[in-house]
């Protein structure tokens, strides 16, 4: 069997399992809708000074929350609980590939991150007249691309500090919450003080919400390449990816 | 050069010749033993009593000097195993006497301090990724995945493999065809571990690693993994079982290795091993603090624990006839005397003490 076709069965194997986990789906899926929902409801969907509407800012913002809830989140803590429950040293007894492997895992969580892109730009276009210009459309997918492998390097390097199950979504979430309120993703960054920005923007959760805002921004007149905030984001994929590969368990920490 | 092991004909799949399938084994050794010679291990070869007829087979594993140390601690202390090809294997030992920490370094898990292994014709730590279609590993503490079914877990470990098994077959092989879609989750414990089993012998492997296959089982579920095992030996697998259950060893294994504190303290058969029982007697009895103490020339020992005094003799007469006289001597009143031959798990927590001492 060639590796491509171990890892679209393993791809379809861990959509299945994501699909079937109340818990995972509810935090990547649900959770970012109702949130995008409750924030135009609580800003009202006004028109900024610009003549753009509110939730042209949430949009891309709640995208953000969902990219990284799929690529960042979501595998860190389901790769924790699988190391911690024997199943990766499992895993690691057969004649897989350990990068085929975790390449699945990877693609699984850009797959739902790319469904949840469509979803999100949908309900902003039905719902609240978000346009995505046509324009801007690359500059949507190199976002999403990116960010979603810097965030999932970023998920598995994260696994190699949570110590347990238990830890994973307490020590994840520690770190992403706090991050998603300073990356303007549910504040807008022009409400807040500019050294809660200067924090932020050291981040990558910070640059993958610029970028996808040019993506989402009304008035670009061209493809506008956020090169600036791209390659933050991909210096923080290799940081992850480089103790990913020196740091990575597959054996439990027992 | 040493003497290779018989074959234990009863147990291999092939009782013609020995199957030459395995391409990293050098089968002639023409640079070290001469034509006519084959390889056991790679330090190792054993001159052919019949040039050109194969009667022997290389190893499945075989270890010399495995040593691991964790800073000052010794967890192995220069151990040497050797597993037919065919043969069930009992490692036997209490918990910390080195049994995991062995099997790890077989599986390739974790990377020895000192000495030579070889599973297979390959060093764990060097073989590629192909070595590993042929080993299956039922792992201490390794759960399924909760959100597949039996049958899809089984599915997806086949997808590992290049040959796999049919996964149907598999799960009807450990009898759990009829829970093959039900949730892993909803499975009880029995059910799990042949879920493991599957997972393990669904890459269709020659080598069969069980670590402790039946630690904190109910009597009837121990029976029922004993039977699954048995049947491991019919489909001509190799198996390497580690266990700190005597009775378990006794059951399964065509040889048993005892180890203890790090250092393997005996080997043989059951009965090997049981013929070591019926040479020693154990004389005990409880002896209160005020007494005076028994004549050195007896050997005794205080088992801190419980306060008794115990001696282990092959001469149960004359030693219990010095005992007794120098008690009636002494006035000492020898409370609870017994006089008791040891069962095999006494042997074997002797066995291990002594490893230790």
């Amino acid at each position: 069997m060639s590796n491509i076709t171990r890892i679209i069965r393993q791809l379809k194997f861990d959509l299945l399992i994501f699909r079937r986990n109340p818990a995972a789906s509810f935090f990547t899926v649900i959770l970012p809708l109702i949130f995008l929902v409750i924030f135009t409801s609580i800003f009202g969907n006004e028109t900024l000074e610009n003549g753009a509407q509110v939730a042209t800012v949430y949009v891309p913002g709640i995208l953000t929350l969902a990219i990284a809830s799929a690529t960042l989140v979501n595998p860190a803590i389901t790769m924790t609980t699988r190391r911690e429950r024997g199943m990766l040293k499992r895993v690691r007894s057969t004649p897989i590939p350990p990068w085929v492997f975790v390449l699945s895992q990877a693609l699984a969580g850009f797959v739902i991150a790319a469904v949840m892109t469509v979803i999100i730009t949908l309900i902003g276009r039905v719902l609240y007249g978000v346009e995505l210009q046509f324009v801007t459309l690359p500059n949507l997918i190199i976002s999403l691309l990116v960010g979603a492998m810097a965030f999932s390097a970023l998920g598995l390097a994260l696994t190699t500090i949570i110590p347990s199950e238990d830890a994973a979504p307490a020590v994840t979430n520690a770190i992403m919450l706090p991050l998603y309120f300073i990356s303007g993703v549910f504040v807008p960054a022009e409400s807040t003080p500019s050294w809660v920005d200067t924090v932020g923007n050291i981040f990558p959760v910070a640059h993958l919400n610029q970028a996808l805002q040019e993506s989402y921004n009304p008035f670009a007149d061209g493809a506008a390449w956020p090169w600036d905030h791209w390659l933050v984001i991909a210096a923080w994929g290799v940081v992850g990816l480089i103790v990913t590969l020196k740091t990575f368990r597959w054996t439990p920490n027992r | 050069m040493r003497a290779t092991a018989v074959i234990n004909v009863r147990n291999r799949p092939s009782d013609v010749m020995p199957n030459f399938k395995y391409t990293p084994f050098r089968t002639y050794c023409p640079e070290r033993c001469g034509y006519g010679s084959v390889w056991t291990a790679s330090w190792e070869c054993t001159r052919l009593s019949t040039p050109g007829k194969v009667e022997t087979m290389p190893l499945a594993i075989a270890a010399r000097d495995l040593r691991m140390d964790y800073g000052n601690f010794t967890a192995v202390d220069g151990i040497d195993l050797e597993v037919e090809q065919g043969e069930i294997l009992a490692f036997l030992g209490s918990n910390g006497a080195g049994k995991t920490t062995t099997i790890e370094i077989l599986e390739g898990f974790r990377k020895r301090t000192g000495g030579q292994v070889e599973v297979l014709g390959y060093d764990p730590e060097k073989a590629p990724l192909s070595w590993r279609e042929r080993i299956g590993i039922v792992l201490q503490e390794s759960e399924p995945i909760p959100e597949l079914t039996a049958g899809e877990a089984v599915h997806m470990q086949a997808g590992y493999y290049e040959s796999p098994r049919d996964p149907r077959e598999t799960l009807e092989l450990v009898g759990l065809i009829d829970s093959a879609d039900h949730r892993t989750r909803k499975l009880s414990g029995g059910q799990k571990r042949r879920l493991d089993l599957a997972l393990a012998l669904v890459g269709d492997p020659d080598l069969v690693f069980l670590d402790e296959p039946t630690t904190g089982f109910d009597p009837s579920a121990r029976r029922e993994s004993w039977g699954m095992i048995e049947a491991l030996r019919d489909l001509g697998k190799t198996v390497l079982l580690t266990t700190h259950y005597m009775d378990e060893a006794e059951q399964l294994a065509d040889r048993i290795v005892v180890i203890g504190a790090g250092k393997i303290v005996a080997r043989g058969t059951a009965d090997e091993l049981a013929t070591k029982v019926d040479a020693t007697t154990r004389i005990s009895w409880r002896p209160n603090p005020s007494d005076a103490q028994p004549p050195a020339a007896l050997g005794v020992r205080v088992e801190p624990a419980t306060g008794i005094a115990r001696i282990d003799t092959t001469d149960s007469l004359v030693t219990l006839h010095q005992l007794t006289n120098w008690a009636t001597e002494m006035s000492v009143p020898l409370p609870e005397l017994n006089v008791a031959r040891p069962t095999l798990e006494d042997v074997f927590l002797q066995l291990t003490e002594g490893g230790g001492a």
